[in-house]
């Protein structure tokens, strides 16, 4: 059972990070990207099986360890996420003044 | 390494001609081009005793191993032969050229141009390697396509230049295909293996399809029907270079391949139906057009395309004594024919017109031009004793002598050609030379310069001394060059002036006779021709095609790329859910029988449960308070906070510790950015819109979820275990995922550090020179301003500040065994220095930290890069982790290089977030602050 919340629980979050971003206004782009990246880094992470109490990290008397290779991978992408979403709120700020609307296809009203 | 001299020697020395004029001008240039043209014969001199002595050179560079990929070069007779083709014509262009371009400008690019045609087309023709030589063929293809649109201010010359290069790259993909099949089919991509497994190839069910595809590379580039329309166009090209390559190397490419393909896919009746129809096709109706042309260019461009249409049906045989046919006709054609494009050009240069209307008495003015075009000519219409005539005759046999079905029809066709073929070499000689002045002239013609003439002479006198002596000079090569190709097949060559009487010889004096009596009565025929129903012509065709991909490219693009983003990721995401969820539906489902792991919740997994309702709430939350942007931050930050919580509970603390600093910097970043983004966002769509979105994002939830559950259902089976078990030994540390990141897999950080700090840089240069306008806010605080910042925050981070530096030393000195590292240690290090931003505010924490943190990303990334590349220094791979144990004193500690690329990282990373966040706090003024 844990395992089906855990998929419903990265689904959910996916889901409202996915339906915000189709919002097309700047800042609720700016928060559906962040929840999809929570979403992603998870499914990232748990590619690697959930497991309790195995921290990759030598212990004395541990020989089965959570798999680390997941691990190094999302703490990059988490960081790089970071980057990413200054980049996208700087570029939102400018559009922003420059067009002198927050929606993202400006201009073009509902034409998706 | 001499036969890969040969070819590399004009392709690397190209640009010798630009350099020489430079220093010579127009003489420069050509001597540029000369002498490159005559340093690649020296290399072709040194390697070529084993060809003559009947074997062959090969010289082969990997290049690709994996791939069966090689540049692999042999130089056998057939090869020798169209080497010395390409450069003794080239170096004949090349003289002649330098005349002939006297009077345009940038001549040195020409000779340029020219030069990297030559080598690839060497490529061509030495290619030991399939793929190799396909490679050298487009490259024929786009240096011809830059000199057929040399006079590129000319829209005649871009447009022919453009069919030129559609069509015949058209065919070079055909071609590719063909040869990755043929590859396949054959188990080699040698070329001697290739020719070695004719059965094989003829046998498997795929040899149709390798035959199409190489057919039709053949096709296009050899200018046969229905692909020919291709070449008259290219005629815009200045005429050295149709000289070259439309007569005499370019354009044999395609019949080349066809004799030296022959061994390995010709003997079968799918093979003879194809190459010999096309060919007697092209090489009648294009004889026919000839005739009827008024550009002289044109006319021998038509006429070119049928003799290539002889020598491609003769290929098409199946039988040894043709291909030694066609062979020969190769050669003579190209001195004829390159000798008569040159004197087109003469005329064209000296007279100002290449219409036959206009034209007509220049023997008069050009009386030696006049008679070594009226010698290349009857060579062209197979004349006896010239060397036309002598591939001609065997043209003819072969025909007569060619199976039952088509006795009658083959030479019947044959004759034909030959008619039309003197007809029109009698109106080209008389059109230009004889005939009235029509004093239609754009200026009085002059006898060209002495060594423009020089090398038609050449040319035109080995078409007299093989027409006259074959025996003596041409037999014994002819032999060598046919050897190697049908090897041990070779069948006796006898070649005489005169056979006795026989039918070639009656089927020749009915073309002379019957041709001449068509040209006399040229008028009657052009007036009847005009009477004929016209056939579509290629050309249109082509456009025509040409036009309705683009229409389609050009609705289809407008359909999907409509400048809407919103559009954009509704395509995304839809294509994703039907690819991702295809696997789940339908038969493919995979491992149905594995099931879903049900398995009842244990009690150690219960605070997990709890993680994951934080996590949705938050996510629930935020799409609830969207519009209300303060709240929407703080709820956001929940579910970074369950995430955060999920790799706490799930054996992560590596990542906990930078998701929970991450979740920090993000904060104060959005904090920062909404300063700037209106507070009443625009109105959202009609409720239609809400449900499209909501069936768009359940949709992909609802696939995440059943992607991830099944992941989750099965074993887990990673890679991990060499990780795991080096880390220590290997890598010198206990933290694994440290270890990974700064160790095993350095290079990928290398990396994704870089990447931080290209986005740095990129939102520092967006920023350059903006000033945007900070909404009045009803927070209160701002960064920027002295008199705003609350006291009590002042006071308490600045003790703070030597705490969280302490802090993130200590977490970057005991990353590489427990939880810490770089990259959160940075981020903590970012946060506490932001956090004295935010409170104090830029001007004051500026005056007290003054760094630039451009230069800072740049050290940060050196760092790293430096001890990666210090490993190298030892022989050892990049990133190469050496470490030791220190014993100082009461002191025990291990020192790694591991430590020094941390470090790296560890700056690049506050330098990074530094640079964004002070450049987002300083780039805003007050609303009215300016004007």
């Amino acid at each position: 059972m844990m395992n089906l919340a855990f998929s419903a629980g990265v689904g959910i979050v996916a889901a409202c990070g996915v339906y915000l971003l189709l919002r097309a206004r700047t800042y609720t782009i700016v928060l559906g990207l962040l929840l999809v990246s929570y979403a992603t880094n998870l499914f990232l992470f748990a590619s690697g099986r959930l497991s309790i109490d195995k921290a990759p990290i030598y212990a004395e008397d541990t020989t089965s360890y959570a798999d680390p290779i997941p691990q190094a991978l999302v703490l990059t992408a988490i960081v790089i996420g970071l980057a990413m979403t200054a980049f996208v709120i700087v570029v939102a700020m400018i559009a922003n003044q420059k067009l002198g609307s927050d929606h993202v296809d400006a201009g073009r009203e509902d034409d998706a | 390494m001499w036969l890969v001299a040969v070819i590399a020697i004009p392709i690397l020395l190209c640009w010798v001609p630009i350099w020489g004029s430079r220093i010579a001008g127009r003489n420069g240039s050509a001597w540029g081009a000369g002498l490159v043209t005559a340093l690649s014969m020296l290399a072709l001199s040194q390697t070529v005793q084993p060809t003559l002595d009947g074997g062959m050179a090969t010289e082969t560079i990997d290049w690709m191993p994996t791939l069966g990929l090689q540049l692999a070069f042999r130089l056998d007779g057939l090869a020798l032969l169209m080497c010395v083709l390409v450069l003794g014509i080239g170096a004949l262009v090349v003289l002649y050229g330098r005349y002939y371009l006297d009077h345009v400008d940038r001549d040195d690019r020409f000779f340029s141009f020219l030069l990297l045609f030559m080598g690839a087309m060497l490529g061509v023709v030495t290619s030991e390697n399939l793929l190799g030589l396909v490679v050298f063929w487009e490259l024929t293809s786009v240096s011809s396509f830059l000199l057929v649109a040399f006079k590129n201010d000319k829209a005649a010359a871009r447009k022919g230049a453009r069919r030129a290069l559609g069509v015949t790259g058209l065919g070079g993909l055909c071609l590719l295909a063909g040869m990755l099949l043929l590859g396949e089919v054959a188990g080699s991509y040698a070329l001697t293996d290739v020719l070695a497994a004719h059965d094989q190839i003829v046998a498997d069910s795929r040899y149709p399809y390798v035959l199409i595809l190489i057919l039709l590379g053949v096709f296009t580039k050899s200018a046969q029907f229905p692909f020919h329309f291709w070449l008259p166009g290219a005629m815009s090209a200045p005429t050295p270079a149709s000289a070259y390559l439309h007569s005499a190397t370019m354009v044999k490419a395609g019949v080349f391949l066809l004799i030296r393909l022959w061994p390995a896919l010709a003997g079968t009746d799918l093979w003879f139906w194809i190459v010999t129809g096309v060919g007697m096709t092209t090489m009648v109706f294009a004889a026919f057009v000839a005739l009827f042309e008024r550009d002289i260019k044109g006319l021998l461009a038509y006429s070119t395309i049928s003799h290539l249409g002889l020598i491609t049906a003769l290929a098409g045989l199946n039988t040894t004594t043709a291909v030694v046919a066609a062979i020969f006709h190769v050669i003579n054609h190209a001195t004829f024919k390159a000798s008569l494009f040159m004197a087109a050009g003469i005329v064209d240069h000296e007279a100002g017109t290449r219409d036959l209307d206009a034209l007509g008495g220049l023997a008069k003015y050009m009386r030696s031009t006049a008679i070594l075009a009226g010698v290349a000519a009857s060579a062209m219409a197979g004349i006896p004793l010239l060397n036309g005539f002598l591939s001609k005759e065997m043209f003819f046999k072969e025909a007569v002598e060619v199976g039952a079905v088509t006795s009658l029809a083959l030479p019947a066709l044959a004759t034909i050609g030959g008619i039309f073929s003197v007809a029109y070499s009698a109106r080209f000689v008389w059109g230009i030379f004889f005939g009235p002045e029509t004093g239609k002239l754009p200026k009085t013609p002059h006898p060209p310069p002495t060594w423009m003439q020089v090398p038609v002479w050449l040319l035109v006198t080995l078409c007299v001394v093989v027409g006259m002596a074959p025996a003596l000079v041409i037999q014994t090569p002819l032999i060598g060059i046919a050897r190697s190709v049908l090897g041990e097949a070779t069948p006796a060559i006898d070649i005489h002036v005169w056979h006795g009487f026989n039918v070639p010889l009656a089927m020749s004096a009915a073309a002379v006779v019957v041709g001449a009596l068509l040209f006399r009565s040229y008028d009657t025929a052009a007036k009847l021709r005009e009477g004929l129903p016209r056939a579509p012509k290629g050309v249109s065709l082509y456009n025509d095609a040409l036009g309705l991909a683009f229409r389609f490219a050009r609705g289809f693009t407008e359909r999907c790329y409509n400048d809407s983003l919103t559009r954009y990721i509704v395509l995304v995401l839809v294509s994703a859910l039907v690819v991702g969820s295809s696997p789940f539906l339908g038969d493919g489902a995979p491992d149905s029988d594995m099931g879903w792991d049900l398995a009842p919740l244990q009690r150690e997994e219960l605070p997990a449960l709890a993680f994951i309702a934080v996590l949705i709430l938050g996510a629930v939350a935020t799409v609830k308070f969207r519009s209300r942007r303060f709240v929407a931050l703080i709820v956001v930050g929940l579910t970074g906070l369950g995430t955060t919580l999920m790799f706490v509970e799930f054996s992560a603390p590596d990542l906990a510790l930078t998701q929970l600093s991450v979740e920090l910097a993000t904060t104060v970043l959005i904090l920062l950015a909404l300063f700037f983004l209106p507070e009443n966002s625009h109105p959202e769509g009609s409720s239609a819109r809400h449900g499209r979105d909501w069936l768009i994002a359940g949709g992909v939830g609802l696939g995440l979820t059943a992607l991830m559950f099944a992941v989750l259902s099965r074993p887990a089976s990673s890679i991990a275990d060499y990780y795991i078990a080096m880390a220590k030994p290997g890598g010198g540390g206990t933290n694994i995922v440290n270890v990974i990141l700064v160790d095993f897999r350095g290079f990928d950080t290398m990396g994704e550090v870089t990447v931080l700090a290209v986005a740095a840089l990129a939102i520092a240069a967006l920023l350059e020179n903006v000033r945007l306008v900070r909404r009045r806010t009803t927070l209160g605080a701002t960064v920027r301003d002295d008199e705003r910042h609350p006291f009590l925050l002042a006071v308490m981070t600045r003790p703070l500040l030597p705490l969280l530096l302490l802090v993130a030393a200590f977490i970057l000195l005991r990353g590489h065994n427990l939880p810490g590292g770089g990259f959160i240690a940075g981020l903590v290090t970012a946060v506490a220095l932001v956090l004295q931003f935010l409170a104090s505010g830029l001007r004051w924490t500026f005056q007290r930290l003054d760094i630039d943190y451009t230069v800072a990303t740049a050290l940060g990334l050196l760092i790293a890069l430096a001890t990666g590349a210090a490993a190298m220094l030892f022989g050892q791979p990049f990133l190469t982790t050496a470490y030791t144990y220190v014993h100082l004193g009461p002191l025990h500690f291990e020192l790694a290089t591991a430590m020094a690329f941390d470090i790296g990282v560890f700056i690049t990373v506050v330098a990074v977030l530094l640079l964004i966040l002070v450049r987002l706090g300083e780039v805003g003024e007050e609303e009215g602050e300016h004007e």
